[in-house]
């Protein structure tokens, strides 16, 4: 066991060793249908209730393969720059777990549908690094376990597992990364700035909700150290449970440390696979194996291979959208911003979700001060990175809409946005379902008017006196009696018509 | 020639989840010998420029448009389970490693 | 006249002239089920309520001057228990799916139902249709009724005992290698294996998912095919299936019934004969050859060297397949689930699950399938199977480019006794040695009887194969020659089945 005190200092680490990484990425594609059957793909609902023979495994269903996923990895591999292979097939995966209905998983073995690419990572201060891409393939994604019983509610030590099986067969794209060499100190910082690369190009390509936290995009991180000047690579830890962008960084970080401790006194690094443990940014070992694993794959003899023609390819790659740093360098130029205003955007994760929010309509600076300002603290205090916020970036254009066109205050619109947040529905179903529009009804405003201006009088003597700007501490006392749900602009109009000073 | 010896038989039968009795043990060791000595000839006309063949059908690109199909209710899902619980199918406890 | 006796064509004729009820006919066969089932053992299960309500539907349309809903409407059929039944238990002969009821139909099983065929019941079969007699049902083995003390052959034993103890006209068998063939030929009926992708595999539990095809069994080439159209065609749920129409099937066998068979090539394969056949099984074999001669055709010798690969190819591949398809059955979701007493995890629940609820050529294949697609035998055994397939697929291209058909006979002996050959795999595998080449290449193939052996007095069949999507062809030979033998034996082989 490896105490805090005992670790090697992050300096040394890198003075003695070369860190090498290799990052596998899961994707589950936004498909309207799971990868080999017509079961909805969606998040959550009753467990079992979108499954059919197919992807429930049951004996005598046949899989057919998923027209839009195979189009969605195909645009993938071009956006990431790979080749599409001319021919491949689906292969069979075979262990047994209970969360595999039919205890195999159809993938993609040695005849990946895109290979050799790369993509170029844009790290904090500007610098760019190219990483390679391997491979990306079709896969289906398993059902999920609940681990019932036992201290810790955990796999380990529970008395008994509860299956569902809703998420078995949705489709994933695994991508994986050649070994990334060089990155020396910076590793941590490159495996993060991939991740978050890649998430805002799938994203931008709509064919993901690439949310870490709802495991729609998942990354392993395998790492592993060289002495300095030694070619070899070392044995490699596999790091999986990486649920978001902060931890893919402090995981391989923490892996160096642990590794290179190990080393320098002389002990093994074990080729395992390690859970990350967010509480504490630490890995632990899973239970070893028992037997080195043979999943036997062989060609999935219930489907048939894929050979995307050319023109098919070359369709699809028109179709490819704004690529996220193409429309980065487009902001910087239409919006006017410094390099390093862009990349203040950029770093906070916000240039992005700014630009779609732009392109639903808003004011570039409405959209930027909602994402920098409101929403990132949102973010933060949820500990969720800003773009998987739970809120489009069409909501918040909506919510500015409704602002400027004096439906909303200020106030109220954050609040819609929290509804949103809060899983409500769209901005107009929480405006009706919390009662949130602006009073601009203007005899209940009257009211509250005569009562505020009967309750300052020296003001209204101000006013009527010519002194407008005095009318400001009527309108406060107004939006206050009225909770905020008035239109300040239309109290202001209404105090000053009673004044007579219009 | 053994091609097969009693350990790696029970490796195998380990790897397919398939508890063998000692007895069964006893007996497939001498049946699979012969069964493999016999299928062995397969290699002695598989020579390096003839293509694998994985599959009789000649087909390509059979997809499926993504629209959604009417599956199974959560009932039938789990008429035929050993055990469910909470509308889950409940099995033992998964001692292993997610892979 | 006893309907039982009668052909699906005659039957489904009567009925749709209003001359038979359809409930009558299914009455009859259902109480030679419970006549003679006890000693045949070819049903796992009867479906008494659910084949007198088609059968009464089907009177009522008839009554109505509705249209029947198929050639076969209201005819009676026994299905193979390989393809899942919506309400009706499937156990593909095994104790681990014993009283599993599927919450779908395969698509076989619906095709037979929007045509208003009566499902009289599920027929036995070797566990998963691992088999080439029917033995290793975990219910007890069918019955040959040619003589009871013999096996009927298999996978689809029983799906052909059904059809020679007359307890159903037609039936569904499926043939990975040979299954629904060589219980044909081991019963004196006829069996199909249609172009591999022709019949849809949806709802078929798989053995070996490249090789399983479903296929149509009957006492007569012309009731096979009118099943064959009954349950052929496309199907969007199965990858696999060809986007084709059926072969024309029935017409050609109402064309083949004329009997003339000139400038039709066959081709006698060499491989499939001489040493290790049975004498008489050749003798029948030659006169069958002769008669086909008779009828115009020019025979001449092929020769397909690889095909004597072909068995070892398909004792890899099949079982390779198997041990991943089988894996399903893990006492999880459905099945079989022992020694779940909150001491055992899920994998020892796995294993003695699977223990439990396999039989033991069941297990042998998985090892076998496990030990050939592991990490260092692949190259060896599966994928050098795959190149014999590819070999064997040229052999037929190099074969149909001189021959529109191919003939052998379809076992290299007649029914075997009931145990003879369970504690020898290899020789019991052997029993598939003619029929498995058809597989491995997806083409058709069917076979005929060709009467009775001459030293045993048991059925012998005629194979004749045809290429993929030439099933028509096959069916005009099948009928020709059928007729043929029929006139020349004085009357059809079924009349000379020994009363049961
Ligand atoms: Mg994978
Ligand atoms: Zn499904």
């Amino acid at each position: 066991m490896t105490t805090k005190t005992e670790t090697m200092d992050y300096d040394e680490v890198l003075e003695r060793f070369d860190p090498v990484l290799g990052l596998e990425v899961h994707v589950e594609l936004s498909t309207r249908t799971k990868m080999f059957c017509g079961c909805p793909n969606a998040f959550g609902g009753e467990p079992n209730t979108h499954v059919c023979p197919t992807c429930l495994g049951l004996p005598g269903a046949l899989p057919v393969v998923n027209g839009s996923a195979v189009e969605s990895a195909i645009r993938i591999g071009l956006g990431l720059n790979c080749e599409i292979a001319g021919w491949c097939r689906f292969a069979r995966k075979n262990y047994f777990y209970p969360d595999m209905p039919k205890n195999f998983q159809t993938s993609q073995y040695d005849e990946p549908i895109a290979f050799d690419g790369y993509l170029d990572v844009e790290l904090g201060d500007g610098e760019t690094v190219r990483v390679g891409i391997e491979r990306a393939h079709m896969e289906e994604d398993t059902g999920k376990s609940l681990h019932v019983g036992g201290a810790t509610g955990r796999i380990h030590g529970a008395d008994y597992s509860l299956l569902d099986y809703n998420r078995a067969g949705v489709p994933l794209i695994e991508i994986v990364t050649k070994p990334i060499t060089g990155a020396g100190r910076r590793a941590p910082e490159v495996a993060r700035a991939y991740v978050t690369a890649l998430r805002d190009l799938l994203r931008a390509m709509g064919v993901s909700d690439v949310r870490m936290d709802q495991g729609s995009l998942r990354c392993d991180a395998n790492v592993s150290l060289s002495p300095k000047g030694d070619e070899a690579f070392g044995t490699r830890s596999e790091t999986k449970n990486v649920n978001s962008l902060r931890s893919v960084e402090r995981a391989v970080r923490y892996e160096m440390t642990r590794q290179a401790t190990l080393l320098s006194r002389g002990e093994r690094v074990v080729q395992e696979t390690r859970h990350f443990q967010e509480a504490d940014g630490t890995t632990s070992a899973g239970r070893p194996k028992e037997t080195s694993e043979d999943y036997r794959y062989f060609p999935e003899p219930d489907l048939v291979p894929i050979a995307p023609s050319s023109a098919w390819v070359e369709e699809l790659r028109s179709t490819l959208p704004e690529l996220p740093w193409e429309r980065r360098r487009r902001i910087q130029q239409e919006w006017q911003l410094t390099d390093e205003e862009l990349r203040d955007l950029v770093n906070t994760g916000a240039a992005d979700v700014v630009a779609a929010t732009v392109d639903a309509g808003a004011p570039v600076d409405d959209a930027r001060s909602w994402w920098v300002q409101f929403l990132t603290e949102q973010a933060n205090s949820r500990g969720v990175d800003l773009a998987d916020l739970p809120v489009t970036p069409a909501q918040v254009a909506r919510v500015i809409a409704l602002i400027s066109e004096g439906t909303l205050t200020n106030k109220l619109g954050r609040e819609v946005v929290l509804g949103v947040l809060a899983g409500e529905g769209d901005p107009d179903e929480v405006i009706a379902s919390r009662g949130l529009e602006v009073v601009s009804d203007d005899s209940a405003l009257t009211a509250a008017i005569d009562e505020a201006l009967a309750a300052q009088p020296d003001v209204v003597e101000k006013i009527r006196g010519g002194k407008v700007q005095a009318a400001g501490a009527i309108v406060g006392a107004v939006m206050k009696a009225t909770q905020g749900q008035a239109d300040a602009k239309r109290v202001r109009e209404l105090i000053l018509q009673r004044c007579g000073a219009e | 020639m053994s091609q097969i010896s009693r350990d790696e038989l029970a490796h195998l039968a380990k790897l397919a989840r398939l508890g063998v009795s000692e007895a069964e043990l006893d007996t497939f060791v001498g049946q699979l010998d012969v069964i493999l000595d016999s299928v062995a000839k397969v290699g002695e006309v598989a020579g390096d420029d003839i293509p694998p063949m994985s599959h009789a059908a000649n087909l390509t690109n059979v997809f499926r448009s993504d629209e959604i199909r009417p599956g199974l209710s959560q009932q039938e899902a789990l008429s035929g389970a050993p055990a469910s619980e909470d509308g889950r199918f409940c099995v033992p406890r998964i001692l292993g490693e997610e892979q | 006249m006893d309907p039982t006796t009668r052909t699906a064509a005659e039957l489904a004729a009567g009925i749709h002239s209003g001359e038979l009820s359809s409930v009558e006919v299914t009455r009859s066969h259902l109480e030679r089920i419970a006549k003679v089932d006890s000693e045949i053992n070819a049903f796992l299960h009867v479906e008494t309520e659910g084949a007198l309500a088609t059968a009464e539907k089907v009177d009522a349309d008839i009554a109505a001057g509705r249209r029947p809903a198929s050639p076969l409407a209201g005819v009676p059929l026994g299905l193979k228990d390989v393809l899942t039944t919506k309400g009706i238990p499937t156990t593909c002969g095994s104790r681990t799916l014993e009283g599993w009821i599927p919450p779908y139909d395969a698509t076989v099983t619906r095709k037979l139902r929007e045509a208003d065929v009566v499902v009289l019941g599920k027929t036995n079969m070797d566990e998963f249709a691992m088999g080439s007699s029917t033995e290793n049902s975990a219910y007890g083995p069918t019955r040959n009724p040619w003589d009871t003390t013999r096996v009927p052959g298999g996978s689809s034993g029983g799906s052909a005992a059904a059809l020679a103890a007359f307890q159903a006209p037609v039936t569904v068998g499926t043939d990975t290698g040979g299954s629904v063939r060589q219980p044909g030929a081991l019963t004196g009926t006829v069996g199909v294996k249609p172009t591999y992708g022709g019949v849809s595999r949806y709802g078929l539990v798989a053995f070996s998912s490249s090789l399983d095809q479903a296929g149509p069994c009957a006492r007569t080439v012309l009731d096979a095919a009118l099943l064959h159209e009954v349950i052929g065609g496309h199907d969007p749920m199965d990858s696999t299936s060809l986007n084709a129409p059926v072969p024309p099937v029935v017409e050609a066998a109402r064309r083949g019934a004329s009997g003339d068979l000139r400038g039709l090539r066959v081709g006698v394969v060499t491989e499939l004969g001489g040493e290790g056949y049975q004498p008489g099984v050749l003798r029948s074999f030659a006169a069958a050859v002769d008669t086909l001669r008779e009828l115009g055709a020019e025979v001449a010798e092929v020769s397909c060297p690889n095909f004597e690969y072909a068995l070892s190819a398909y004792y890899l591949i099949a079982p390779s397949e198997c041990s991943s398809n089988l894996a399903r059955f893990d006492a999880m979701r459905y099945g079989l689930r022992v020694a779940d007493d909150g001491t055992n995890g899920a994998d020892d629940v796995m294993s003695l699950s699977r223990e439990a609820g396999f039989g033991a050529e069941v297990k042998r294949r998985i090892i076998i399938g496990t030990y050939a697609l592991s990490a260092g035998y692949y190259d060896a055994y599966y994928g050098s199977a795959q190149k014999v397939r590819s070999l064997v697929t040229r052999d037929f291209d190099a074969a149909y480019d001189q021959v529109d058909v191919l003939v052998s006979p379809t076992a290299p002996t007649t029914a075997f006794r009931v145990g003879e050959r369970v504690d020898d795999p290899m020789s019991m595998y052997r029993a598939d040695l003619c029929t498995i080449p058809t597989n491995l290449a997806g083409t058709a193939a069917m076979s005929v009887p060709s009467g009775l052996s001459d030293e045993d007095g048991l059925p012998v069949g005629l194979q004749i194969m045809a290429p993929a999507l030439a099933d028509d062809r096959m069916y005009e030979v099948g009928a020709a020659y059928e007729r043929a033998r029929d006139a020349a034996a004085g009357g059809a082989l079924a009349d000379r089945i020994p009363e049961l």
